[in-house]
């Protein structure tokens, strides 16, 4: 059985964010870059599952669509444990160009067992996983908090409004990971940075590229009126203040 | 045409979440001089589906077909679709919650229709069909063009008012089958929680951080709580630590939430916090330390012990409601 991650590359989540150009671009100046947070926990879990003989898993691979500037994440993920990793090499915001290319990417490599983060820190899209199944005809499942083999079959937990579903689907098939799929992002080991160099990354060059939207602009948001102190003796006056100026009781 | 909206049930009822999406859909047909038609999936009576019309819904589409009963991406993913050619849909709206999530890009994908996720207000303009989107996790919002002739939105919950405007509607039942053994999706069970006010759906959320000191004092946070008629919530590290439950947690990797009321007790406000409460309209922050950032973020703010000045608050509640 093999995994494949997919891996998104996104500003370090206590980045404070700043657009140059007009507002029409992210200022990369000064800023450090990680795995997106749910793609790091999607990779920990795989590599739980790998670690796990009686679950039959060969290899981990991790999947990445950006350019040359972002290898360090993926040898990142490959220090962590990842076996081997593919980048497509193109720049794009576009959720669609992403999934479409991952999906040309990857076709034809046979993976059981697709794990994509909900959602990347950056644009918070929620899309890539979805529309990377859509592409390739697999299954889907979204909000995904547990994965665990029972058999070969992948037994999921799906987080629902108010709840939890318990479910299998066969292989092949994407999950869409949230909080609760692992507990702590697994951390690269001296051993880990020093094999992770000389693991593979293969570089698949994109055909054309589509994109159905594009962001033509960014703002920040409007600072909040400062706050109103009530004095910790007087707490009670808090409520009043909700209730006679705020109004939302 | 028409602007779709995609409605989920829970056990055969709508919530809040259906109106606020029928709302902003209703709206976004006015702006195109179009009709909003909604597409119910999964057995809802007809009362129920009636209400839908007094949010300015024209036509109720309901399928019922018992295999849907399980969410299974594709075979919802193919139903949506086919009525969204039969309804020759220009607009698609879907709830940006895990069921949204789960069809909109597949919906994608099948249409060839570009998405923009989370949107918290009308579009901007709609030629070219601009909309507007917290991006970096609410660090900053972004202005994004859909380029396709079929697009598709995803709503944040709690960020758009509902408007009444009743209509006269046509309430359609229609027969949809999902494709052959397309069903991959087997559920072998569901967990539901009962009696709780949900983080997601909750007007008032009263959340505990470190500053709580042990989880033996949550006692007065979950009696104000109570009172308030609001839901209980955690920072990551009172969820990491096991003082409360995973589900309680908000923040960037845990619940994102939109309530009209957040109240912040003992809890710093490191930003991935913020990210994921920043998009409440109004924020109470309680902190002993005066230089916290969550008070950056709030609105209202007390410096001081939570142990002091909780009880205050639990009396403060007791006495609005006797008056």
């Amino acid at each position: 059985m093999k995994i494949l991650v997919c891996i998104s590359h996104v500003p370090d989540t206590t980045t404070k964010v700043k657009f140059i150009n007009e507002s029409k671009t992210l200022d990369v100046n000064g800023i450090q870059w990680v795995i997106n947070p749910w793609d790091e926990l999607a990779l920990t879990r795989a590599l739980e599952l790998k670690d796990d003989a009686a679950n039959g898993i060969q290899t981990v691979t991790v999947a990445h669509v950006g350019a040359a500037t972002s290898d360090p994440t993926i040898r990142k993920a490959l220090a962590i444990g990842a076996d081997d990793a593919i980048r497509v090499n193109v720049e794009t915001t576009d959720a669609y160009s992403i999934a479409s290319h991952l999906a040309d990417a990857i076709r034809n490599e046979n993976f059981d067992l697709i794990l994509c983060g909900i959602e990347s820190s950056d644009h918070n899209g929620s899309t890539v996983g979805g529309m990377l199944a859509e592409f390739l005809g697999y299954p889907s499942v979204t909000g995904v908090s547990s994965v665990t083999f029972e058999n070969g079959v992948p037994l999921i937990i799906r987080e629902i409004d108010g709840g939890k579903e318990i479910l299998t689907v066969n292989p092949p098939l994407v999950a869409v990971v949230q909080k609760g799929i692992a507990r702590e992002p697994r951390i690269a080991a001296m051993r880990g940075i020093m094999m992770a160099r000389t693991k593979p990354i293969k570089v698949v060059e994109a055909q054309g590229i589509d994109c159905l939207t594009e962001v033509v602009g960014y703002e920040l948001p409007k600072p909040r009126a400062a706050c109103k102190y009530v004095n910790a003796d007087d707490a009670g006056q808090l409520i009043a203040l909700l209730q006679n100026e705020a109004k939302v009781f | 045409m028409s602007v779709l909206v995609f409605l989920e049930n829970w056990d055969g009822k709508f919530k809040k979440l259906s109106f606020e999406l029928i709302s902003y859909a209703a709206k976004v047909a006015e702006m195109l001089d179009d009709k909003a038609v909604v597409l119910s999936i999964g057995k809802v009576d007809s009362s129920e589906l009636e209400k839908l019309a007094a949010f300015g819904a024209s036509k109720i589409i309901s399928i019922e077909n018992d295999l849907l009963k399980t969410l299974d991406d594709q075979a919802y993913a193919g139903i949506i679709a086919e009525v969204a050619g039969r309804s020759n849909a220009k607009v698609l709206i879907l709830a940006n919650n895990n069921t949204g999530k789960a069809l909109a890009p597949r919906l994608s994908v099948r249409l060839r229709a570009g998405i923009a996720s989370g949107v918290s207000k009308l579009p901007l303009s709609t030629d070219p069909f601009t909309v507007y989107k917290k991006v970096y996790s609410g660090k900053a919002f972004a202005h994004v063009t859909i380029k396709t002739g079929i697009k598709i939105l995803t709503l944040a919950q709690n960020s758009f008012d509902l408007v009444e405007s009743p209509q006269s509607f046509v309430l359609e039942k229609m027969d949809l089958q999902p494709e052959a053994g397309l069903m991959k999706t087997n559920v072998k069970d569901v967990q539901k929680q009962t009696g709780k006010i949900l983080i997601s759906d909750a007007d008032i959320v009263v959340s505990g951080g470190r500053g709580m000191k042990s989880p033996e004092n949550w006692g007065p946070l979950v009696e104000l709580a109570q009172l308030l008629g609001a839901a209980t919530a955690c920072s990551r590290p009172v969820s990491d630590e096991g003082w409360r439950s995973h589900d309680e947690h908000t923040g960037q990797t845990g619940k994102i939430i939109a309530p009209n009321l957040y109240i912040a007790i003992g809890i710093s406000g490191a930003t991935q916090h913020l990210a994921g409460i920043s998009s409440s309209k109004f924020i109470v922050a309680i902190n002993t330390d005066k230089d916290a950032p969550v008070f950056e973020a709030a609105q209202y703010g007390i410096i001081g012990d939570a142990a002091k000045i909780l009880p205050k608050l639990v009396e403060a509640v007791k006495e609005m409601k006797s008056k």
